[in-house]
């Protein structure tokens, strides 16, 4: 037994570290794939509509730490987006704060949110652990519709971008669309270290066995927690971000329809997959765009691809696309 | 005119009285919710999409065959119950033996699609539902008015969800499905067809649901977002209650629109946020639910 396990090892070493080296180099392929998206999108598509897009791909990304590598579902996430964008935009609007400071103290507020809702809810598994978020969450929704310093109803509209660092004017939608992508690849390149570094292998560790891993002396709670933290974080980068960029900050943010979308976004992209939520993203966003025209039926149209995802194509796009190229991606 | 903390004590009972109503639909929705999760184990969120049918039901019975209220209260459910079995058989089924974060998402999907039916064909202005000429009114308690309606509301709450635990905790068929939600396998070796238990008891809880919605249609405005908050209310009294708890839904139901209403007379501010501290608290001190076992 030994013995075969001795001879076997380093042939076995070597096709781990080949697969790993193909694996890597595929996520290459991806990067420079998006990077180009990005650089190239301006000229063919509506800069807003293209923010618009980064900004939700960096909170789905978000989410998927959690949901995909942490096995944890929350359906509270548009506190966090939410939150941040009140912040950004009060910051902004109110202290008249330049956008990286703004953006920065949208970071802070979300990290306050995720460590007290993350502190509650993080015992709790499974569909428990859903509905103590989502409840939350909803706390969250009923402070932003009465407190008088969230407009309410009408939200913190006319938000202004103020000269980045005090210097660069950012008025304009063209100047503003490559800090929108800097923070953006910022955003994905953090959650992507995050992922493959020893933190987030534990982390795949508990999403597969639990027990295995408290009995193997991680304290899985704290894992969990540092998880939610840094989840709810990036989640408030890109709320703020989108405050930013519209403008606006509003109801629509912290309702827990926002926290649905993101849920979808998800798995439609692939849930656990890395670039799976960027392309799920893609989708609703586009999606939304072109029916918004039609009202009440973008309703519809998103609850039917979300029962079709459900029943029938729980992989999402990207888990299919890396099952055919033999990869993780 | 008596004053209680500065406050009069008549504006102190009308809350306790709205408390004690919205207290009523929460009872029957978290008791829905907590008898599917006791077998299906999975939360239903599409209930509060189906608590909004059970009304729009009701008014369309009313204004195209001129369906009276009291016979309504019965068909609404009925129709409404069979559709949420179909919906068991064709769609939560498949899904039974996955994750059941699975069932948690394809219900949150039907929500967006039965509300975005309604939204689509009524729009989002509410359609008033008469109160039935037998019990508009008020009767003089002496301390003060109760509208007949709203008091007609308690009453029929507190009997369904006494009638519900009687038949879960007190007949033969609750004690199969008791043992059903124990062990499933075992009661199926015992030749009950337990499948169809688990059609029936889903039918049965958005039953429930669609009940509270035809109460409610008189009194709110009938229109395809009033399921939309409240469920999550509900949710956060399942919380407190504990999990699949029949008791902790029914008691965590009353008693929390009630700390709900009174926090209206106190401190109006947080009327909205109360339950969501209290779940907090509960999370705190008893992470199961006053009422549940285990998490």
């Amino acid at each position: 037994m030994t013995k075969h396990a001795e001879t076997s090892n380093p042939a076995q070493a070597q096709g781990q570290s080949s697969e790993r080296h193909r694996t890597s180099r595929h996520h290459w392929v991806a990067f420079g794939l998006i990077a180009s998206f990005v650089i190239i999108a301006p000229q063919f598509l509506y800069p807003i509509f293209v923010m618009k897009l980064l900004c939700f791909a960096l909170f789905a990304m978000a989410f998927n730490l959690m949901l995909g590598f942490g096995g944890l579902l929350s359906f509270g996430h548009a506190a966090f987006f939410g939150g941040a964008a009140y912040a950004a935009g009060h910051a902004a609007k109110v202290w008249g704060w330049p956008p990286e400071l703004a953006l920065i103290f949208a970071v802070a507020v979300a990290i306050v949110l995720g460590a007290v809702f993350g502190f509650l809810a993080i015992k709790s598994r499974g569909i428990y652990f859903a509905m103590i978020t989502l409840a939350f969450a909803q706390m969250a929704y009923f402070y932003a519709l009465q407190s008088p310093f969230t407009g309410g109803e009408d939200g913190l509209q006319s938000i202004p971008r103020n000269a980045l660092f005090g210097l660069v004017d950012m008025s304009d939608d063209g100047v503003f669309y490559w800090m929108v992508a800097t923070i953006f690849f910022g955003g994905i390149i953090f959650i992507y270290r995050v992922i493959h570094s020893p933190f987030g292998e534990v982390l795949k560790g508990i999403r597969e066995n639990e027990k295995r891993m408290i009995s193997l002396g991680y304290q899985v709670q704290r894992y969990k927690f540092i998880t939610f933290i840094i989840s709810a974080a990036v989640s408030g980068l890109a709320g703020g971000t989108k405050a930013l960029v519209f403008h606006l900050a509003s109801l629509v943010d912290v309702h827990w329809t926002m926290s649905g979308e993101v849920v979808l976004m998800t798995l439609i992209g692939g849930m656990g997959t890395i670039f799976g939520p960027i392309v799920g993203a893609a989708v609703i966003v586009a999606m939304q765009n072109y029916l918004a025209d039609l009202g009440s039926l973008v309703l519809i149209v998103q609850g039917l691809v979300f029962i079709v995802c459900v029943l029938a194509f729980r992989e999402g796009i990207v888990g299919v696309l890396a099952k055919l190229l033999k990869t993780r991606l | 005119m008596m004053e209680l903390l500065g406050i009069s004590v008549q504006a102190l009972l009308g809350q306790v009285l709205l408390g004690l109503i919205n207290g009523s639909f929460y009872a029957v929705l978290s008791l829905g919710l907590a008898v599917i999760f006791g077998l299906l184990n999975i939360i239903n969120f599409a209930h509060g999409a189906l608590y909004m049918m059970g009304a729009f039901v009701a008014w369309m019975l009313l204004t195209y065959v001129g369906m009276p209220f009291w016979v309504a209260l019965v068909v609404s459910p009925l129709i409404v119950g069979g559709i949420g079995m179909i919906i068991e058989r064709t769609m939560l089924r498949p899904l039974h033996d996955l994750d059941h974060l699975y069932s948690l998402l394809l219900t949150f999907g039907l929500t967006l699609v039965i509300v975005g039916l309604f939204q689509n064909f009524y729009g989002v202005s509410g359609k008033p539902y008469p109160i039935p000429a037998a019990l508009t009114g008020a009767v003089n308690l002496g301390f003060m008015f109760l509208p007949i309606y709203r008091g007609f509301i308690i009453a029929m709450a507190v009997i369904i969800c006494f009638a519900t635990w009687f038949l879960i905790e007190r007949t033969r068929l609750g004690s199969y499905l008791r043992a059903a939600t124990e062990n499933p396998e075992m009661v199926s070796a015992f030749g009950i067809n337990v499948p169809l238990l688990v059609t029936l008891t889903y039918g049965f809880g958005v039953a429930l649901a669609a009940f509270a919605g035809v109460l409610a249609a008189p009194i709110y405005s009938v229109n395809p977002v009033m399921g939309n908050d409240i469920i999550i209310v509900v949710f956060a009294v399942i919380v407190i209650g504990g999990m699949g708890s029949i008791l902790g839904a029914i008691l965590g139901g009353f008693s929390l629109g009630l700390v709900e209403g009174l926090t209206k007379v106190f401190y109006p501010e947080a009327s909205t946020t109360t339950i969501f501290i209290i779940m907090a608290l509960v999370l705190l001190l008893k992470p199961s639910g006053i009422f549940g076992r285990e998490v």
